[in-house]
């Protein structure tokens, strides 16, 4: 809306407003009130409902997740509001402020959306496939295992073992993405694995 | 953490240090914010900074940060002069009657072996005397000239409370406050907790931290009873379970070591690791390190782990040394490292030393990022000005940046920092395109193992020997990686009389159910019974508390065996009879052990047996001297930070931890006091998440921008006001910031001398809805702990100066 | 522990209290409902506040407002102040008490007090703009607010702030929706370590009672509650450490009243009669009397200049 006009509208309001001062004065206030409710409706009514965890510390607090049909996304649900889980004994409902406000973080500005992909040398990312960044990442790690592979060592022993690629795992993840990350890191052979606990 | 959370309710004495609870963990600290109320528990904080923890403390006392070794030693000291001890715990349950060996020397702060050229022990004189029946020499009446109990008096006797002021620039009276609330606790009647967090681990000598902490509960008898312990508060949601899983660079899942080359077998790496008790019926858990190691093999191998092959021992891989993130980024600065697979991790932030980080990165074939949001690490190529100063055409690295779920999008289980794993639900759809880890990874092991099949290649027969016979091998699904978590009967498990006690194709209970000869699988011991034949014990949602104790048994699952409070065991006399009736928690009713949790080992083996409570321990009783279990020596001693603005007032030869790995060039980066005469510690704030929620704009709201706090008399030195621009360096590094001239930072008297502290939140990064600023870790230094690695991020030296720029 | 509301319910629920239960209507008059419900009342223990902030985001992110991100000025203050979508601010304040010879760090939840004798809603010359219920909420009806800033001025606490967007008044509901449907405020429920309580009036004072025992056993032995008389009390209260110096506290007022130049002026519209003096000069008598008899920013100010100029006949 145009703000100089809603401005002016304010002032017709005033007006208006004073003059129902008097009314009320008058007595004729109910008829004001009966199209006047300014309670906001309840915005989790008709939302989906459910129990989740805090993703930042390991307190670990309980935690609603209302969701919605997306805006954004026609079919798919999104997550409209967030707030602390009162059965949960840890956390009784309560929240800091990082998970107070953990909405933002799904929706944050950064974000990412699609496979993206920078050249050797590139200044910007671009938007790729799926299968063309798996197929990418899966033939430069084969490349370099196949190059570096150690099967055994100097005294004979079978060592298995690829040094040259490290992997950074998260800390965030759930246990069972974290299983199946050690599966597929210590299946290939790699050593140089670490997760945030060290640090 | 020994307890947990809803554990803390029980304290009598909350010891804050080496952490900021109210800030890092504000959900957790409402536990002491219950004791304070409720129970009239006093609370006290001993940190650099009087934090938001120390606003809600009873008692605060401010010390030099990276000296904590000092100030605990004299609580030692005061609580044995004194003899304010728990002795009839101390006796039964921690090895002070243990004899050690006469070769064990101290000597100006060395033990004996040390190898200065090694910069290591040889730790061979860390032992035990042995009698002839094979077990530990123990001297009950602790009188023994070299019984532990009387080698902790003569070692800890220096730190008295006038060492500490003069050390740590404690106010005595302050530090003497401290000790006596401490001994307070010291009788059974009442409790302390210490909750610490990375304020203790990220030290040069930050293991030793913690171990003085743990003698001291140890010595007051607050390990295994309700509101005791030594509360590690974890960071991130799920680094217990993480670690838990074995993704460190020489774990297995459940806490089994990776083989090393010297173990070409599994019978050379099993034999050195299954313990036999040092002293007559304890438990020695670890005995049953074989079962659970081929129940791994079993799960990481399916059918190709078989008898003949060792269980497939020989498909993994095995260390030549060890890998660790500092080491890591070393080698990768070296050139020595092609690709980095980098889930949900911020190294360019979070790894010390920046430039070299920027640098080691430039160096990478490629980078994968895996993650829900963009980091700093996946734009590392991309100039950001003063923040991130690089061109980009130099850059060789190609970079993946790859979507992921955010946790709201999937479901899974979480281990918190109480051991507590618990489900989280999945509450929406995947944003845009993004995928989950599990699709990712499964993706390209599946891919990657196509290729091998079809074009052959190195290490092909290892790749193709990991069991991946997934319903669906491009989607796992949680159960089954769940059941895997678990483990399961592969054939009928049967009892030593013969009887089945879990049938083929059925999900384990317990962990005692699980075979060394194929018969099951499972690759992590401690979570059998998580997902038993019952059903997901992470989903249970039954939040009663009979006892009223912050139980809550029938929540989730605890591991290990659903325990809440480990070591329970000590929380009854060695007759079985509760401590106190305050302290009531586990006992024996003269059949069997009772009370609210789950009882350390089986609960009908009655107290005269003298089964210790610490059956992790092969001694079946916790150490106070540690023989040569840390690189560092058996007992904690004074160490100075590697950058420290005084020398070693203890041990004046001592310079740093003797033991810390330094690699080159690391001592050249060092700079001295008199250039950088400022104490510096990093900290994250309460408002902000690591460097997730600088991303967050609710958070960035609420802490904009990096600042640098300090004292009134250090800006009052420098010239600088408050709310001004300023620029902080150290021999590494610089970041600029707004000044926050603060009450609540103090100088310290330091032997005579007045050092400045400075603080520096870790938050902010060039990536995000925060005012853009360079890492904080550009300043710090990769020198770190000789046991655990972790660098030393909370003691080191800066300059400050005011810049030009606006006075807010 | 305080026991918590449970969970809400994602059913629809019908409001508890609705336009029936207004006992207060700016400009006008209202029928006073039969009975009163049970007054409500949020309490800040200001002992127990580890300054996070939860409640900040928490208010932010229930009443779907998002505030700019501003920079750091030297304090942990963020935003700087009150403004139209931050309705709630910790105030930090470092405190050397001199008798104990401690460092105090006192951070309170500043926000509307949502009084029992609501001088904003008493200054505010636009019927319906601000709403009393029964319970104590006092709530702003921005359909209705004119933007005339006199809610500021009329506020002894400095609370509503005029948006740069719609020029209407914002300030906390006490999440008036949430209550409405039985639960607690937004930022109740998240505070970690409950020093934020919600309940009836009633409940709050014996809890407060409860927490001024416990600071007295540790030395404050001026502990004490926040309930202002000169307002009639407040439906949110605090439990001070120093209930002897509220003005410590980042100037929380020691005794706060309505001004009286607005006790007149509500005399002048309800007895006087409108039609005796023009309503657009009733408007500028009130700016005139009232401007400076309370901290008003000068934005603030300039915005009810602006609104009030060239509406003079």
């Amino acid at each position: 809306m145009n703000m100089e006009l809603s401005r002016r509208s304010f002032m017709l309001g005033a007006g208006a407003g004073l003059a129902g001062t008097s009314l009320g004065a008058l007595g004729f206030g109910e008829i004001e009130a009966a199209h006047a409710l300014s309670i906001r409706p309840f915005k989790l009514a008709q939302t989906k409902e459910v129990r989740s965890q805090c993703p930042y510390c390991a307190v670990c607090c309980g935690m609603l997740i209302f969701s919605a049909e997306s805006k954004e996304e026609k079919g798919k649900m999104e997550v409209t509001h967030i707030e602390g889980d009162v059965d949960h004994p840890v956390n009784r409902g309560t929240l800091c402020p990082k998970g107070a406000g953990a909405i933002d973080y799904i929706k944050s500005k950064v974000r990412v959306k699609y496979p993206m992909y920078r050249k050797p040398g590139g200044t910007s990312f671009e938007r790729v496939s799926w299968d063309f960044a798996m197929e990418r990442i899966a033939k430069l790690l084969k490349e370099d295992r196949d190059a570096n592979w150690v099967e055994k060592n100097r005294d004979g022993v079978t060592v298995n073992r690829w040094l040259t690629t490290a992997f950074l795992a998260g800390s965030s993840v759930a246990n069972e993405g974290g299983w199946a990350t050690f599966k597929v890191s210590r299946g290939l052979g790699l050593l140089q694995i670490e997760n945030q606990a060290r640090i | 953490m020994t307890n947990s959370w809803t554990d803390i309710k029980n304290a009598d004495l909350v010891w804050i240090m080496g952490g900021n609870a109210a800030e890092a963990h504000p959900c957790g600290f409402k536990w002491v914010t219950e004791a304070k109320a409720e129970r009239g528990a006093k609370l006290m904080v001993v940190d650099p900074r009087f934090n938001r923890s120390a606003a809600m403390a009873d008692h605060y006392a401010p010390i030099r940060s990276g000296s904590d070794i000092a100030f605990l030693s004299g609580v030692i000291n005061y609580l044995l002069t004194n003899d304010k001890i728990h002795k009839e715990y101390v006796r039964h349950y921690t090895n002070a009657a243990f004899i050690v060996k006469d070769e064990f020397e101290f000597n100006e702060g060395l033990f004996s072996g040390y190898d200065e050229s090694k910069r290591s022990y040889d730790r061979s004189t860390w032992e035990y005397k042995f009698g002839p029946d094979g077990f530990a020499v123990r001297d009950m009446t602790l009188q023994d000239p070299r019984c532990i109990f009387q080698l902790m008096k003569k070692h800890f006797a220096q730190y008295t409370p006038e060492l500490v002021e003069r050390v740590c620039g404690t106010p005595k009276d302050k530090f003497l406050k401290v000790a006596e609330w401490v001994s307070t606790t010291a009788n059974g009647e009442r409790a302390m907790t210490i909750m610490y967090a990375l304020g203790w681990t990220q030290h040069s000598h930050g293991a030793q931290n913690i171990r003085s902490a743990a003698m001291i509960q140890l010595l007051c008898g607050n390990i295994g009873i309700p509101g005791g312990g030594v509360n590690a508060l974890r960071g991130h949601s799920n680094v217990q379970g993480i670690t838990d899983v074995g993704t460190l660079t020489a774990a297995i899942p459940g806490y089994l070591a990776l083989p090393t080359e010297q173990e070409p077998t599994l019978e050379s790496h099993l034999s050195k690791r299954a313990f036999k008790p040092l002293t007559p019926n304890q438990t020695s858990y670890w005995q049953n390190y074989r079962k659970f190691y081929v129940s791994f093999l079993k799960t990481q191998f399916g059918a190709n782990a078989t008898k003949d092959n060792e269980f497939g021992y020989n498909y993994l891989p095995k260390l030549d040394g060890i890998y660790d993130c500092i080491k890591m980024f070393d080698l990768m600065h070296q050139g020595k490292t092609n690709g980095l697979l980098c889930q949900g991790f911020n190294p360019l932030m979070a790894i010390p030393n920046s430039n070299k980080t920027r640098e080691a990165l430039s160096k990478l074939k490629f980078l994968v990022s895996m993650d829900p949001i963009e980091t700093d690490t996946v734009r590392f190529w991309e100039n950001h000005g003063e923040f991130n100063n690089v061109d980009p055409a130099k850059i060789k690295t190609e970079v993946f940046m790859l979507p992921v779920t955010s946790w709201a999008e999937e479901e899974g289980s979480v281990t918190n920092s109480s051991r507590c794993i618990q489900w989280r639900w999945k509450a929406a759809d995947p944003y845009f395109e993004s995928k989950t880890d599990i699709e990712i990874l499964s993706d390209l092991f599946v891919r990657m193992r196509k290729m091998y099949e079809k074009d052959g290649g190195k290490g092909k027969e290892a790749l193709l020997a990991v069991d991946w016979s997934y319903k669906n091998p491009l989607e796992p699904s949680i159960e089954e990686l769940l059941t895997e978590l678990n483990g399961k009967a592969l054939s009928d498990v049967k009892d030593a009389e013969g009887k089945v006690i879990r049938a083929a194709g059925q999900r384990l209970a317990s962990f005692g159910e699980m075979r060394d000869d194929g018969s099951t699988d499972g690759c992590m011991w401690i979570y059998t019974g998580v997902y038993g034949p019952a059903g997901n014990f992470a989903m249970r949602r039954d939040n009663s508390d009979p006892s009223g104790l912050g139980v809550y048994g029938n929540w989730g699952f605890s591991w290990p065996a659903n325990r809440r409070i480990q070591y329970n065991r000590a929380s009854a006399d060695p007759d079985g009879k509760p401590w106190s009736e305050a302290k009531k928690y586990m006992y024996w009713n003269g059949e069997r052990w009772t009370g609210p949790d789950v009882p350390d080992y089986v609960p009908t083996i009655p107290p005269d047996r003298a089964v210790g409570p610490f059956i992790m321990n092969a001694e079946g009783v916790s150490r106070l001297w540690v023989r040569g279990l840390m690189a560092d020596g058996p007992f904690p001693v004074h160490m100075e930070p590697f950058e420290s603005p005084v020398g070693n007032l203890v041990f004046p030869k001592l310079k740093g931890n003797p033991v810390a790995r330094v690699f080159k060039n690391d001592m050249e980066a060092l700079g001295n006091s008199k250039d950088f005469p400022i104490v510096a510690t990093t900290y994250r704030l309460t408002e902000h998440f690591h460097f997730w929620t600088k991303n967050v704009h609710a958070n960035a709201v609420m802490q904009p921008e990096f600042f640098v706090e300090m004292s009134e008399q250090l800006a009052k030195e420098k010239g600088i006001k408050n709310g001004q621009r300023v620029r902080v360096w150290s021999k590494r590094g610089e970041a600029k910031g707004k000044a926050v001239v603060t009450k609540r930072m103090t100088p310290f008297k330091v032997d005579g001398k007045t050092v400045h502290q400075v603080g520096l939140p870790l938050n902010f990064g060039f990536i995000g809805e925060t005012k853009k600023a360079s890492p904080i870790n550009g300043l710090t230094s990769a020198i770190g702990d000789s046991n655990s690695q972790t660098p030393e991020f909370k003691a080191f030296l800066v300059n400050v100066e005011p810049i030009a720029g606006p006075v807010a | 522990m305080f026991t918590p509301v449970a969970n809400p319910t994602t059913k629809p629920v019908p409001a508890k209290f609705g336009e029936q239960d207004l006992i207060r209507r700016s400009a006008s008059k209202v029928t006073p409902p039969a009975k009163r419900q049970t007054e409500v009342a949020k309490l800040i223990d200001v002992s127990k506040c580890i300054g996070c902030k939860a409640c900040q985001v928490a208010c932010l992110e229930w009443n779907n407002l998002t505030e700019d991100v501003g920079v750091n000025v030297g304090v942990y203050d963020n935003p700087h102040d009150l403004t139209e979508n931050t309705w709630t601010l910790m105030r930090y304040t470092e405190y050397e008490n001199a008798e104990s010879g401690n460092l105090e760090w006192l951070i309170r939840k500043d926000g509307c007090m949502h009084c029992e004798d609501p001088g904003c809603l008493k200054a505010c010359p636009a019927p319906g703009a601000i709403v009393q219920y029964s319970n104590g909420i006092v709530d702003f009806v921005h359909d209705k607010c004119i933007g005339c800033g006199y809610c500021v001025k009329g506020c002894p606490f400095n609370i509503p702030r005029i948006s740069k967007a719609d020029s209407k008044a914002y300030k906390c509901t006490l999440c008036v929706d949430r209550v409405a449907v039985g639960q607690g405020p937004a930022c109740q429920k998240a505070c970690p370590t409950q020093a934020i309580v919600f309940g009836t009036k009633d409940e709050m004072k014996q809890w407060a009672d409860h927490r001024i025992k416990d600071l007295k056993s540790r030395g404050f032995k001026n502990a004490g509650l926040y309930d202002p008389p000169g307002v009639g009390g407040t439906h949110v209260m605090y439990v001070l450490q120093h209930a002897d110096k509220p003005q410590i506290y980042a100037s929380l007022p020691n005794n706060p009243t309505i001004s009286p130049i607005v006790e007149i002026w509500k005399g002048v519209t309800k007895y006087a009669g409108l039609a005796a003096i023009g309503a657009f000069a009733a408007i500028g008598f009130i700016h005139h009397a009232v401007a400076g008899a309370n901290r008003v920013s000068e934005e603030d100010e300039k915005n009810a200049e602006r609104l009030t100029e060239g509406r003079q006949p």
